[in-house]
């Protein structure tokens, strides 16, 4: 096993993004000793003055400063006072290089803060009550930090903008925005999708998307990045609960719910848990006492999905190998993560091709629902309301798109959030980590591990590759990996790249057998396989396939929307940091690690679906119907 | 070969990307020659030139929307700029702002139908020894007065034609 790390352009990628390439400070440069309200700490030069009272434990309040994203210094909540200097200075954007004195609360800086806070509520329509961030809003908290108990300068008392409803994913409401920047940091810097930028000057300075068109008109991934980064309500997902609740309410309906691995690590986050706590059989409870009917795993389609990815994946290598066709596209993309999915559709249309012809498993597990599962249970899929939750935004796109209604209706009704459901949950007085824990509904039971880790980045082309290894080379994946534990395909690097030599070859299982006769053609083969998370990073990627690099050798790649995977996705609980996406990770892993079954051909309700449904087995005729997909070319130009 | 408005605008711009330069610091000199030819920046503009330079359409729709002598909009062929400021209004620029808007019928910020003028306030021009300034497009008019006025728009009137060549070049690069 050979592990590259390939030298991608860094240089304007935020911080986490950067992997481990250059985010340390320079431990050669010299020290300097600062006093900070008569403490004296001692940094490394070009230390920020905000990271240095952040050691001595001195709380300095920030707004636009975000751990994901490139400084900025535009909201001047962080202002502090430095001996010597005339003006008060922006301590997230001031980088220690000598001795110095800092006052960080002295009348001025008092009076300074509490004045930039009544600013900002001058412009800001605080509706607080009827906000979704109520409670979790960062101006709210530093208004209650500060004390404000009237609008010195005034507070508008009517709305001045329309609340730009357009998108299937994410809703603008101005009225909200502080002009912090992050959301167009977020998507020009750490996504490079570039949909906000501050348009326009001085007072008239407003943020907007090219042409100030609404979100569904322009070149918008639905990644919810920027939700997860707003400090306020200005940004939120667009909310499904109302429309659920009547299904749950109507009795003619049978609601199903399916729950994807990630929200499960995160959800404890919105009931003042620490990050990193899976509740996922709580939840099992919670979801049937708020009236789902049915709780389902969507690591169940996950397996599938993996099942029907690697038969392509394993078609496509027999084309190109054995057959010597020449049009076969390699490498071969995931088409798990529909932000990513819409990417490629507008940057890269010429790809296509290479994505993966399969759905995602939220689009397989409605199409399955309202098809095999009706039948087994004799209920009409029209009085099925199949309701995904998602640590995602763009999944509400998803499934809104017309071409997912190959049940012969709409596949999934509805994609709920992590958050939204929290809400719910909330709603239905239930407090979530109190619930005695309960296993998933049959017909599609636990799932396996290899179905969890899909919600951090490398998991699918880990559990891939513990399903590839294994169907070809016939031997346990424990012989190559300790606890079938793929290391290299782990972590947070913005782009790995992995080799894993075929050494020998078993029998094809029965499940394979009418598409490759034999494996001769991929003994002593060296499978090349690369992870990217993150848009940038999955830019670089695409670049470096364009330009004939090591990419481009590869057979398989995966690629996620939102940095972290889906553990970091836009419908994720807010706040995010790198380091609350690596502990929700870490739940992840860990839960993968107590499943018996871990592999997804071992999963015993996939086996069954391809011999009681699906029969003539992945990629046959019948889940070409139900469980593909084709995309469309949308390019980046608009009118 | 016919040639779509969108494949001229790439050639141009493409053009002016080999003379200024292929990263984002070529995008204000790229920007100022389009809106020098065109009087404005077009959507499409914006988002070619968003393409050659490797960034987003939004950020070029940002950089146009900052600077006042760029634009998205038609603007006249003469666009004529008076100083709003301190020193300019205390020397008399109503006067002359008053003129400008009954000789060519329209107000600030407006257009006249022909296409042949715009007027516009500018923030100081920095003539504040020789208030009230104008700026034409690229000339600087100083200590105007009312009755100026119809001259400098004579001045411009003259610049089409057979007779104008040698002002043409003068004011219409």
């Amino acid at each position: 096993m050979d592990l590259k790390n390939p030298s991608c352009d860094t240089t304007r990628a935020p911080v986490s993004q950067q992997g481990g390439v250059c985010t340390l400070p320079d431990l050669e440069a010299p020290k300097v000793t600062v006093n900070i309200d008569g403490i004296d700490v001692e940094v490394v030069s070009g230390t920020t003055i905000l990271e240095a009272a952040n050691q001595i434990g001195v709380k300095i309040p920030t707004l636009c400063q975000h751990p994901d994203l490139a400084i900025a210094g535009v909201c001047r909540m962080c202002v502090v006072e430095v001996e010597g200097m005339r003006t008060l200075q922006a301590s997230c954007a001031y980088p220690i290089t000598g001795p110095m004195t800092i006052k960080t609360q002295s009348r001025r800086v008092r009076q300074a803060r509490r004045h930039i806070l009544d600013l900002l509520l001058r412009k800001h329509y605080g509706e607080c009550y009827a906000c979704v961030r109520n409670g979790v809003c960062e101006l709210q908290s530093l208004a209650e930090e500060y004390g404000v108990d009237f609008f010195r300068f005034g507070h508008p008392t009517e709305p001045l903008y329309e609340v730009d409803t357009s998108s299937y994913s994410v809703h603008r409401d101005m009225n909200k925005c502080v002009l912090c920047r992050r959301c167009v940091r977020t998507c020009v810097d750490l996504q490079e999708v570039g949909v906000y930028e501050a348009v326009g000057r001085s007072n008239q300075t407003r943020i907007e998307t090219f042409l100030e068109k609404p979100l569904a008109d322009v070149v918008c991934i639905n990644c919810g990045q920027c939700i997860n980064r707003c400090p306020t309500g200005a940004l939120r997902a667009n909310d499904p609960s109302d429309e659920i609740w009547a299904a749950i309410d109507d009795p003619t309906k049978h609601v199903v719910m399916q729950t994807a691995p990630s929200p499960r690590a995160g959800i404890g986050e919105c009931f003042g848990l620490e990050p990193g706590h899976a509740l996922t059989f709580e939840m099992n409870t919670a979801l049937r006492r708020c009236g789902f009917d049915k709780v389902f795993d969507t690591n169940f389609s996950a397996d599938l999905t993996i099942i029907e990815e690697g038969t392509e994946l394993i078609i496509r290598l027999k084309k190109a190998l054995v057959d010597g066709d020449a049009d076969v596209k390699l490498p071969q993309f995931t088409s798990c993560s529909p932000g990513w999915v819409k990417f490629i559709e507008h940057f890269y249309p010429e790809y296509l091709e290479h994505l993966s012809t399969a759905k995602s498993p939220q689009q397989m597990f409605g199409a399955l629902i309202k098809t095999y599962y009706a039948q087994l249970t004799g209920i009409d899929p029209k009085d099925i309301v199949t309701v995904a939750l998602m640590p995602c935004s763009a999944k509400k796109f998803e499934c809104n798109r017309p071409e997912m209604v190959d049940s012969g209706f709409k596949d999934i009704d509805y994609g709920l959030t992590t958050r939204e459901l929290g809400a719910m949950i909330k709603e239905a007085g239930i407090w979530l980590p109190d619930m005695p824990k309960s296993d998933f509904d049959d017909p599609f039971g636990t799932a396996t591990g290899s179905g969890v880790i899909f919600g951090a980045t490398g998991g699918v082309m880990e559990a891939a590759l513990r399903t590839v290894i294994e169907l070809v080379a016939g031997q346990k994946v424990e012989n190559f990996y300790d606890h079938a534990d793929i290391i290299p395909v782990r972590g947070f690097d913005g782009v790995k790249y992995a080799e894993i030599t075929v050494p020998e070859v078993g029998p094809v299982p029965d499940l394979l057998k009418d598409l490759v006769p034999s494996w001769d053609f991929l003994k002593g083969a060296t499978l090349k396989v690369g992870v990217a998370h993150g848009t940038a990073n999955a830019k670089r990627v695409m670049e470096d396939i364009k330009a004939g690099g090591i990419f481009s050798q590869c057979h398989f790649i995966e690629f996620m929307a939102c940095p972290g995977g889906c553990i970091g996705g836009g419908g994720q609980p807010i706040p995010t940091s790198p380091a609350i996406r690596a502990a929700r990770a870490k739940a992840i892993y860990s839960e993968d690690a107590a499943y018996e079954v871990r592999k997804s051909h071992e999963n015993p309700a996939v086996l069954k679906i391809y011999n009681e449904f699906l029969q003539d087995g992945p990629c046959s005729h019948l889940s070409h119907n139900l469980l593909h997909t084709h995309y469309t070319p949308r390019g980046k130009f608009i009118s | 070969m016919l040639v779509t408005p969108h494949m001229a605008m790439r050639e141009e711009l493409e053009a002016l990307a080999d003379t200024f330069g292929r990263d984002r610091s070529a995008l204000i000199p790229m920007l100022q020659a389009i809106q020098r030819k065109n009087g404005y920046v077009s959507d499409l503009a914006m988002q070619e030139a968003a393409d050659i330079l490797g960034i987003h359409p939004v950020e070029v729709h940002g950089v146009v929307s900052f600077y006042g002598f760029l634009g998205t909009e038609a603007n006249g062929r003469f666009v004529i700029r008076m100083c709003q400021t301190v020193s300019c209004d205390m020397a008399g620029k109503d006067a002359v702002a008053r003129q400008l808007e009954n000789d060519l019928g329209i107000e600030f910020g407006e257009t006249t139908k022909d296409g042949k003028f715009t007027l516009e306030w500018a923030n100081c021009l920095g003539m504040c020894d020789q208030g009230p300034a104008l700026l034409v497009n690229d000339k600087f008019y100083t200590k105007v007065t009312a009755d100026q006025v119809a001259d400098i728009l004579d001045e411009c009137r003259k610049a089409f034609g057979a007779t104008a060549l040698q002002a043409e070049k003068e004011w219409l690069v």
